[in-house]
């Protein structure tokens, strides 16, 4: 279970969260959603330690991530970034299999290789993409090895930055299927931040809605469409007109 | 309040440098720190001797070999203001192995290497690829700065040998086509004059010039702004910093080695 507690971020004058609470529960699929600059990709990125929270806690399972050992909190996570952040100067298969081949547990190239292969051939992608560099695939697919290095060191918290940001919508449908399958297959906990509904419904279990840096909103996504939040209900009907600016 | 304001104006760059310098500074040890301790990224640290120091080797071979001739006509034609011709050979030895070599091997690196590692790192940072690193457990420090840094720092004391060597070629050829020395009376000269520290202190501003040319390309390259407008600044920033520092370097260790 992931809890944050009163989190504040500000860069300079902009105070992008302010005072975040949120529970992810341990094994649930929990979507981020929000406009674009709600600060959904920094309050990811303080649950990882790339950014530092101002003020307020993050804890997981319990204990302050703060306080934990650093590798060894991170090696709990898997990533899937919003444009893949593949490295483009090794092969698909070295990306996938990056941190079994790096760290005090690394395997023999080999058996690394085929790990690789097993989890490329998992997100559909076939045997004869992992000797390709990443520039050599097209959008979709990069998104897929992405994946496959999310998962490739079976993490036991998965998280997914806008995935299917830039996707056709058959290639958008295609990614959040696969999301929902792995995240109920490997019984991971999953954090999505994304604006594209069609994800939310694809993928989520839990909804939170995050507006002018504080969660307006959270529930099971069967309730989402019930719910009363003018907020949340302006933003899952793309509506122009409500309480949140179509200018910004 | 004109005064206040002028102070303010001439305080507010000032300040802004020391920042600068503190930032480079702490990134500088924090780059020692990582290099004595473990994990060390060996494929890495061979890609980048490879990418540094083996790559490298035409554009400063070039560079010296063209230095050296156009050293060895300046002394020939300066010196015959005062009888002087002679001391072609021993010139262009010690000017290319105290001075040329260092410099304008350190220079060439500069321009290639700097540039080079500021828009790798500054590209992997805007598209997330060192964030990637973190989240894969791997310290960006120690996976991208480290191995370029030791990289450089090793390579370049040897690109300046074989610079200082194609370079002193570079004399005796022009030397012997163009000036009629005899050749062997030019290689004894040369060899005969040449002190051992004429070629060690070249080589030890060679691996100090390493280091700043890697250590710029490293700092602006994380530190890159966002887009292609900030990687180009970075690149920008890598080398204009790393040719300064280059040339101030070179006069701190020259008045250091010579100067006693």
């Amino acid at each position: 279970m992931i809890t944050l507690t009163d989190v504040h971020k500000a860069f300079g004058p902009n105070g992008v969260l302010q005072g975040v609470n949120l529970t992810i529960p341990k094994g649930q699929s929990m979507v981020i959603i929000g406009g674009s600059g709600t600060g959904k990709s920094v309050l990811l990125k303080c649950i990882l330690g790339l950014v530092t929270p101002d003020q307020g806690t993050i804890a997981l399972e319990g204990t302050d991530v703060t306080k934990t050992e650093r590798d060894t909190f991170l090696a709990r996570f898997g990533m899937l970034f919003q444009g893949g952040a593949l490295f483009d100067s090794m092969r698909v298969w070295e990306n996938v299999a990056f941190r079994l081949l790096h760290g005090a547990k690394a395997l023999p190239k080999p058996q690394a290789r085929d790990i690789a292969i097993e989890k490329l051939r998992r997100v559909g992608l076939t045997p004869d993409k992992a000797d390709l560099f990443p520039a050599e695939l097209s959008g979709g697919m990069q998104k897929r090895v992405g994946l496959a290095r999310a998962i490739a060191a079976e993490p036991e918290i998965i998280f997914f930055d806008e995935p299917t940001t830039g996707l056709d919508p058959i290639m958008a449908g295609v990614i959040n299927t696969l999301i929902r399958e792995i995240v109920t297959e490997m019984g991971v906990t999953a954090m999505t931040i994304t604006h594209d509904m069609s994800s939310v419904r694809a993928i989520a279990d839990r909804v939170a809605m995050l507006h002018d840096g504080l969660i307006r909103w959270t529930g099971p996504v069967a309730e989402m469409d019930a719910a009363t939040d003018p907020y949340l209900q302006q933003f899952i009907h793309g509506r122009a007109d409500g309480p949140i600016e179509s200018v910004r | 309040m004109i005064l206040a304001r002028f102070l303010a104006a001439l305080g507010r760059p000032v300040l802004a440098a020391l920042a600068a310098v503190g930032r480079v500074a702490f990134f500088a040890a924090q780059t020692l720190r990582h290099l004595v301790t473990p994990p060390f990224y060996l494929r890495e640290f061979g890609a980048s001797l490879l990418q540094i120091g083996w790559f490298s080797l035409p554009v400063v071979g070039m560079t010296a070999l063209f230095t050296g001739g156009a050293l060895a006509l300046q002394i020939f034609s300066g010196g015959s203001r005062f009888n002087a011709e002679a001391v072609v050979p021993q010139i262009v030895a010690i000017g290319m192995a105290r001075e040329l070599g260092p410099v304008l091997g350190g220079l060439m690196v500069a321009a290639r290497v700097a540039s080079s590692i500021a828009a790798e790192i500054g590209t992997m940072k805007v598209t997330e690829q060192v964030d990637a690193l973190v989240t894969l457990s791997t310290h960006p420090m120690k996976y991208l700065t480290v191995p370029r840094v030791l990289a450089a720092t090793l390579a370049v004391p040897v690109l300046v040998g074989v610079g200082d060597s194609i370079g002193i070629a570079g004399g005796w050829l022009v030397g012997i086509s163009r000036l009629h020395f005899n050749s062997a009376t030019y290689l004894k000269n040369t060899t005969d004059f040449l002190e051992f520290w004429d070629v060690g202190s070249g080589l030890v501003k060679g691996a100090v010039f390493g280091f700043i040319v890697a250590l710029m390309g490293c700092y602006f390259g994380m530190n890159s702004g966002r887009g292609a407008q900030g990687v180009g600044a970075a690149t920008k920033s890598a080398v204009v910093a790393a040719s300064v520092l280059i040339l101030a370097a070179n006069y701190v260790l020259t008045g250091l080695f010579f100067t006693s």
